[in-house]
């Protein structure tokens, strides 16, 4: 195990408890990741120091507040390889950034009769906003399927990507079937039929590093609660000749240039689509979790991610009492790792791992499409970050045959 | 051995009642239909209730997927309400969601859910509560002829 991230274990004092008179192994990062002192230090920081209204004011603090505010975008824009820091909207997160395309580009440019194309795997907030735009503008919304072990279909992609599709939406990483989806490629195909390309990065900038200009995607959409950085703060990625050309959609303060009576007109980029007081403290805290992984490097965050997977995922695959959905080879699958313990509902299964002291998920996981198509109603899922430990992978294996050992034969009053 | 707390959830009664649930079926003659869903995880109760010309519960049947929770909860509330009256079951599916949420009742009310009662152990999980209380609420939900769609 890598010694220089397991020293970053201190950085995480909220993982250093027990819960249920257990220690606390945190394998839920798929919804949320757990937040370093640097980034609540930053918090901390700007609002005792600097706290002010940015773009405003021309005293000192605001000047400050203004330059730090600016500086997470920079630190944002180098760590994606956008063009250049106006290509960098700041969002409440992924949610947030693909409804504005759906209710900007989307509203603007789609017509009846146009496709708009997505995967069976994409999260709800990757499918809905889409969804309710084809309904809006009486257009088609087209699904990519799924080969055999899970990943996504290019064969099937090429197939429902035709000259009358407009937009393609694909997440980069899947928050279930934990695949990286050929995004690069994708693009190519979208652009080929004329038709843009928008990724959903939320499972994927916070671990792999991400350059937008390679995967020429036109928007890219990621959360910043899932890299370590505070809740209600993300980006939206967008080429600039994409971004001057759409009309905003929400309007207020800071995101004009003149306002008269009848009409307005709109300032530059990328304040065009920031209306009102944005989460100014998020955005720093964004910056600070950016700071921070970058001084790890996103290739080891990856390298560590991928030596827990080498190390478990065979062990789950080869249990004959789990279902482990997505590849079996851990070469191709993310720390994201959805399963069953068959005979027994994932909600029995989280109830008894939390009671072990380990926290996974189990639902559907916001992705209610694809639970239908692969005939499942919920699944388990543990999803691990730079912090967790081959310890942390054990503690999952003893829970899950403690929990095996609970449901089918039975201890204490059980039968 | 961590999952010993397991115990004071899954009791075995709770365990029987979703190996073996009783009247998981669908009715022949059905005079209240609906579907309910726990759109947190999933879960789906379908619940059918044959009753009498003076509302009287004749006979009930669900089906449906979900965990040892919700589908013990069920087959213990089809039991519980057997032969009831409407107004009966609709009070007892009141204490039941009271009971689960600690708000007390005279052990008389309590003793009329049978072994639903033993899910006041719901109380220590409040993540599961919503688990046990969704077959009562599909009853409540038929009973009152709501329809089935939105929270479970």
């Amino acid at each position: 195990m890598d010694t220089k991230i397991n020293n970053h274990l201190a950085d995480f004092p909220i993982l250093n408890q027990e819960v249920n008179g257990e220690r606390l192994v945190y394998l839920d990062n798929a919804a949320t990741a757990q937040k370093p002192l640097a980034v609540t230090e930053s918090l901390n920081h700007f609002y005792q120091t600097d706290n002010a209204n940015v773009h405003r004011g021309v005293h000192t603090l605001a000047e400050r507040a203004t330059e730090a505010y600016e500086e997470a975008r920079d630190k944002v824009q180098h760590f994606i390889n956008a063009a250049e820091p106006a290509e960098v909207i700041f969002t409440k997160g992924t949610t947030d950034g693909l409804n504005l395309i759906a209710s900007t580009y989307g509203e603007q440019n789609i017509i009846a009769g146009d496709e708009i194309v997505i995967s069976i795997t994409e999260h709800h907030s990757n499918l809905i906003p889409w969804q309710q735009l084809a309904i809006r503008k009486h257009a088609t919304l087209k699904y990519i399927g799924l080969t055999e072990d899970g990943e996504l279909d290019l064969v099937d992609a090429a197939k429902q990507i035709t000259n009358h599709t407009k937009i393609v939406s694909v997440a980069h990483a899947s928050n279930v079937m934990g695949t990286i989806n050929p995004i690069a490629e994708l693009a190519q195909l979208a652009h080929a039929h004329g038709a843009i390309m928008v990724a959903d990065g939320a499972q994927a900038v916070p671990h792999v590093a991400v350059d937008v200009q390679a995967l020429d995607v036109d928007f890219y959409a990621f959360s910043g609660h899932k890299m370590m950085g505070p809740t209600g703060i993300g980006a939206l990625y967008g080429k600039r000749e994409l971004l001057e050309r759409i009309k905003p959609y929400q309007f207020g303060g800071e995101m004009i240039d003149f306002v008269h009576q009848q009409d307005s007109t709109w300032t530059q980029l990328p304040w065009k689509f920031e209306a009102g007081t944005q989460n100014i403290a998020g955005a720093i805290g964004l910056g600070a979790a950016v700071d921070y992984l970058t001084d790890i490097g996103m290739n080891q965050v990856a390298a560590h991610e991928q030596s827990i997977v080498d190390y478990l995922l065979p062990k789950l695959v080869a249990d004959e009492d789990l279902e482990v959905y997505g590849p079996h080879d851990p070469a191709k699958h993310t720390g994201v790792i959805a399963f069953n313990l068959k005979g027994v509902h994932p909600h029995d299964v989280a109830t008894a791992l939390d009671m072990e002291g380990v926290a996974v998920r189990a639902g559907h996981h916001c992705a209610q499409p694809l639970m239908a198509y692969l005939n499942l109603v919920a699944t388990a899922r543990a999803s691990f970050y730079l912090y967790n430990t081959q310890e942390d992978a054990d503690a999952l294996l003893a829970a899950l045959a403690e929990t095996k050992e609970f449901f089918n034969h039975g201890t204490g009053e059980v039968k | 051995m961590g999952l010993a707390k397991l115990n004071s959830l899954y009791r075995e009664v709770i365990l029987d009642h979703s190996d073996h649930p009783h009247h998981k079926c669908h009715l022949d003659d059905v005079s209240k239909e609906i579907e309910l869903k726990n759109p947190t995880c999933g879960d789906v109760i379908n619940l059918e209730i044959e009753l009498t010309d003076d509302d009287v519960i004749k006979n009930i049947g669900f089906t449906g997927e979900g965990c040892t929770i919700s589908q013990s909860s069920a087959s213990m509330m089809t039991d519980a309400v057997m032969g009831k009256s409407k107004d009966e079951a609709l009070k007892m599916a009141k204490t039941f969601s009271d009971m689960v949420i600690g708000k007390q009742h005279p052990q008389a009310d309590l003793d009329e859910l049978e072994d639903a009662a033993i899910l006041s152990s719901i109380m220590s999980f409040p993540a599961r509560i919503k688990c046990a209380t969704l077959a009562w609420w599909a009853l409540q939900r038929a009973l009152l002829n709501q329809t089935g769609t939105g929270e479970g």
